[in-house]
């Protein structure tokens, strides 16, 4: 059977968060019924046209999971394991906001066999909370981050973010201080991106030009500022116990989340839902974006319709082949982000070639540089390699 | 064909005062041309001359004017531009006409190339005939600007049309006064065959087509023809006349006629604007006297961005030269830059033209090196060169004295701004000549000006210290001789051969500063620290740092995310390759015409 890995997506918040740009909207309840709706047709659909798979990692994703009420939750993980075959150990993790669990709801997880939770922090200073738009302050996750605990759940993973507008090393310092005697499982700390079309974009489009260019800025802090940052998140989090094992995850007591770690190292995955991406085959798809057009789209496939697309499902809205090349340089710089890298042996078994006879000079380069280092039959990139790995990596892409 | 309907003219102007939309409105007029058929400014036909809203080549046409006396007349009209930069094509449109229209726009008056134009179509020996155009503006003064022809040119302009080309208001008498006021061509129909090319382009179906002005003799279909500078001989394929933006053929081009001719000319240099064509069999005793021979004055690198691309280039070159003369190149080698071409130009417009044609028309990525003039170095030895490119400098030791080109510069200011643009040419080396009030509120300074001083941002700096209301033309007057040096550009204690120039020597301290501050903001940064410096010989005068790029992450890279990652990675590798490496450094193609955008800001 073909381990595979799963996505589910649920596109809907409480309210936008100013930075965000991933896609999710505020939908009412109904509306978040027949997507569900949905979902389950498109469950039974994927898992009719992707037979003897194994399903070891299942990830609901947003928006904001947690929003939705615990019987679509409920149906959508019961769907998912009527009509796949589910590993008994599957990681089955759900994203979380602060202000949308109960004690209910956790309980429902718990016996649809959620054992991993990722919580949406970002911050401790309610000052940088109100900046970003989150619908919660700090008290507000202490509370749900207790409720977490009293329900057994022992995988948790707290995000918090650095280069935020006023950050300065007190405030993130405070941040990582509290977050850290919490003790959660997972911590992933992410820097900020100045994302197109999002409010931050309108509102600090000039100051990210600066801060690229190195230049002083008014809102953002500057480069060199960010750059500590970053380091300080590394080396506090590290003190702490928190082994980081890919450019923004951290683990304690080697609860990595199994999940993501599938992303960089190639392993097939379905998208389900709006907007899901997919690699299967060697194929990297998409999911349609409109809600609406996913929602006729699970119509037409319970009506028993049939659905004229180009495509190799009536949900893609985007497909690539890889071609050998592709899902060599892919190999590579999803590998590198990885903390210990990617193995020699792993290439050659994958590609039925000598790593060196790709990418022998790229490799020789880079290890001048002291981007990149080897050891045992594995590479990996230094500290300073990866603090620049988008040039970096840049160099594995093949024409 | 009776000669005495026939009437060969162009129309000059000052840019801007409406020489375009005149074209356009007699082409409209005389019927050539449904509506339909008729897109804005039918003769600029580049799509960069519509863009930019000038014409850079001649371009002609034939349209049939039914006039008030009751005949048909046919007007050959030829399109000339009005920039400075391309007076030579000017002067090739002007041998093939016999009269001139000058437009002058009701609101500004005369500026520095309508004197320009005017002065060139009197040396051709053409009846000039005043219009006034844009009469439908708030602003305009016509009775003002009657009086200013009339003092500044001497041309007679009391029933001057006053027209507005743009609403189409009296056209009409801009009409009946080609047909009254301007001369009918001579020439005798019978006699040997002289004809004068004007123009050429290349057709890849029917060769080159040779646009020329029948002095004497008739041009047919099936004549053997030859070349009288270059000797070559060719049989006539087709004759004909320029419709609106097509050749239409015809039997046979008599004296007095504008037209074109095919041949299966492959080779341009057979057929040099300005030679005469005449009958293999009976050619004529001498050739028509030929142009004005012109010199480029400015000239730069010109490098393909992509290595393999160098024949392309030369390709492109070659056939851009086809039709204009102006345009030259050799091989040359850079260091910094490989393989590509010491090109010269008529001046800096000029340049950037060839450099977007090149780039749109021959789909070529190009690195263009900062321009320069053409100094002459008298060396120790008592040899002198003519320098074109600044690395081909030799050692200062070996150098007794350098000569730099002037020209005489006329500026036309309102007085406003007299003051603000004699301190311009001030701080441009210029020397003052003389100053005379052409009106009360207006002004025509002269000066004599180093061209280096120029040929950069001379004209942008004109505009905007006078808020538009200057204007600027300029003619070589020599050499003179000057303190020069060299300033060589180091990146990464590397020094860069396509960015070093010439600079006078009291200026060299401030331009090498600015470089290096202007290199600072176009070279991004890389993963080690860059010093830029500037040095005449060994000493550095100037130094700027790229810091080190410390941090350059993708944060987030999940399922969905892998796609936009692999674009992200492919942009920033797709932006390395437009780049050039120097050392261990990438350059980008915009930072060799740094030494342009120094006075800006």
């Amino acid at each position: 059977m073909t381990p595979i890995e799963i996505y589910i997506h649920i596109p809907f918040c409480v309210k936008k968060c100013l930075y965000c740009d991933f896609l999710s909207g505020v939908f009412d309840e109904r509306m978040q019924r027949r997507y569900t709706a949905a979902l389950l047709a498109e469950i039974k659909y994927a898992a009719s046209t992707h037979l003897g798979c194994l399903v070891k990692t299942i990830y609901i994703g947003g928006g904001t999971p947690s929003w939705l009420s615990e019987d679509l939750m409920d149906a959508i993980l019961t769907t998912v394991k009527q009509h796949f075959k589910v590993d008994p150990l599957a990681e089955i993790s759900v994203e979380c906001n602060p202000g949308t669990l109960t004690a209910e709801k956790l309980n429902v997880y718990r016996s649809i066999g959620v054992n991993r939770l990722s919580i949406g922090l970002q911050s401790v200073n309610d000052d940088e909370l109100k900046i970003l738009g989150r619908i919660h302050d700090y008290n507000r996750f202490l509370h749900t981050f207790d409720l977490v605990r009293k329900a057994g759940f022992d995988n948790v993973n707290v995000d918090i973010m650095t280069g935020l507008p006023y950050q300065n090393v007190e405030k993130l310092e405070r941040t990582l201080n509290a977050v850290t005697m919490l003790r959660p499982e997972h911590i992933s700390a992410y820097s900020l991106i100045i994302e197109k079309g999002t409010p931050f974009y309108d509102k600090y489009k000039f100051d990210a030009v600066k801060q690229q260019a190195g230049m002083e800025t008014e809102e953002l802090p500057t480069d060199e500022m960010s750059y500590r940052l970053y380091r300080l998140t590394m080396q506090y989090l590290e003190s702490k116990g928190y082994k980081r094992y890919e450019i923004s995850n951290y683990a304690r007591n080697g609860k990595i989340c199994r999940h993501n770690v599938g992303y960089w190292d190639r392993v097939p995955y379905l998208g389900l839902g709006l907007g899901a991406a997919t690699l299967f085959n060697n194929v990297r798809a998409s999911n349609v974006r409109d809600i609406y057009k996913y929602i006729e789209t699970s119509e037409a496939i319970e009506q028993g319709k049939s659905v004229t697309t180009t495509f190799s499902s009536p949900y893609y809205e985007t497909e690539e082949v890889l071609s050998k090349k592709d899902a060599m340089a892919e190999f590579m710089y999803l590998g590198l982000r990885k903390i210990d890298g990617i193995a020699r042996a792993d290439f050659y078994s994958m590609f039925d070639i000598d790593i060196e006879a790709i990418y022998g000079p790229v490799i020789a380069a880079l290890r001048n540089q002291g981007f990149m280092e080897a050891k045992e039959g594995r590479l990996f990139l230094t500290d300073i390699g990866i603090d620049v790995s988008n040039q970096v990596l840049s160099k594995f892409l093949l024409d | 064909m009776d000669q005495s309907k026939i009437r060969n003219f162009c129309i000059v102007a000052h840019i801007d005062h409406g020489k375009s939309t005149l074209a356009d409105r007699i082409i409209q007029m005389t019927g050539t041309l449904t509506d339909r058929e008729m897109q804005a400014q039918v003769l600029d036909n580049m799509d960069l001359e519509r863009e930019r809203g000038i014409t850079i080549k001649s371009q002609a046409v034939r349209i049939i004017y039914k006039a008030d006396d009751g005949e048909e007349y046919i007007f050959n009209l030829i399109d000339t531009p009005g920039h400075v930069d391309f007076n030579y094509e000017v002067s090739r449109s002007l041998a093939a006409c016999d009269g001139a229209i000058l437009v002058v726009d009701a609101a500004q008056g005369i500026e520095a190339q309508t004197l320009a134009n005017v002065y060139l179509a009197l040396d051709h020996d053409l009846d000039v005939i005043p219009v006034i155009n844009k009469i439908d503006l708030p602003s305009a003064d016509p009775d003002r600007v009657v009086e200013e022809i009339e003092d500044v040119i001497g041309l007679e302009a009391q029933d001057a049309p006053r027209i507005s080309a743009k609403t189409g208001l009296n056209i009409h008498d801009v009409l009946e006064a080609i047909v009254n006021k301007l001369p009918a061509p001579t020439g005798d129909p019978k006699a040997p065959l002289q004809a004068l090319i004007f123009d050429s382009l290349y057709d890849s179906y029917k060769g080159v087509i040779v646009f020329c002005r029948i002095k004497e003799g008739t041009l047919k279909v099936g004549d053997k023809v030859k070349m009288m500078a270059t000797g070559a001989q060719f049989d006539v394929v087709e004759v004909g006349y320029f419709g609106a933006g097509q050749f239409i053929p015809c039997d046979e081009l008599p004296a007095g006629m504008v037209g074109y001719m095919t041949a299966s000319i492959k080779n341009v240099r057979d057929t040099r604007v300005g030679d005469t064509i005449t009958h293999s069999n009976k050619p004529a005793d001498s050739p028509l006297p030929g142009y004005k021979k012109v010199n480029p004055m400015v000239y730069c690198g010109l490098y393909p961005a992509d290595g393999a691309k160098y024949p392309d280039l030369r390709d492109a070159l070659e056939k851009l030269q086809l039709n204009d003369a102006a345009l030259q190149f050799e091989p040359e080698t850079s260091i910094a830059l490989g393989f590509g071409f010491r090109c010269g130009f008529l001046g800096l417009l000029h340049l950037e033209i060839i450099q977007e044609r090149l780039e749109r028309e021959y789909n070529l990525d190009l690195v263009t090196t900062a321009p320069s003039v053409v100094y002459r170095v008298h060396k120790t030895d008592g040899t002198m060169i003519e320098l074109t490119n600044p690395s081909n400098l030799p050692d200062p030791s070996e150098i007794d004295y350098m000569e730099e080109p002037i020209v005489e510069a006329e500026i036309m200011v309102t007085s406003d701004y007299i003051g603000a643009i004699m301190d311009l040419c001030q701080e441009r080396r210029g020397i003052y000549i003389s100053m005379e009030y052409i009106e009360e509120t207006r002004a025509l300074i002269k000066y004599t000006l180093p061209l280096n001083e120029i040929i950069y941002d001379f004209f942008d700096a004109l505009k905007s210290r006078s808020r538009g209301y200057a204007s600027f033309d300029y003619e070589l007057k020599g050499y003179m001789k000057s303190e020069l040096v060299k300033l060589d550009i180091l990146i990464n204690k590397e020094e860069v051969d396509a960015l070093s120039f010439i600079v006078f020597s009291g200026t060299a301290y401030d331009r090498g500063r600015k470089m290096c501050e202007k290199l600072k903001g176009e070279i991004p940064r890389h993963l080690f620290e860059i010093p830029i410096q500037a040095a005449i010989g060994s000493k550095v005068i100037a130094r700027e740092t790229v810091k080190a790029m410390r941090k350059d992450v993708l944060a987030k890279c999940y399922g969905g995310d892998i796609t936009r990652k692999k674009k992200l990675l492919e942009k920033q590798k797709e932006g390395k390759k437009r780049m050039r490496q120097i050392g261990n450094v990438e350059i980008p193609q915009a930072a060799f015409m740094s030494v342009l955008k120094l006075d800006e800001d």
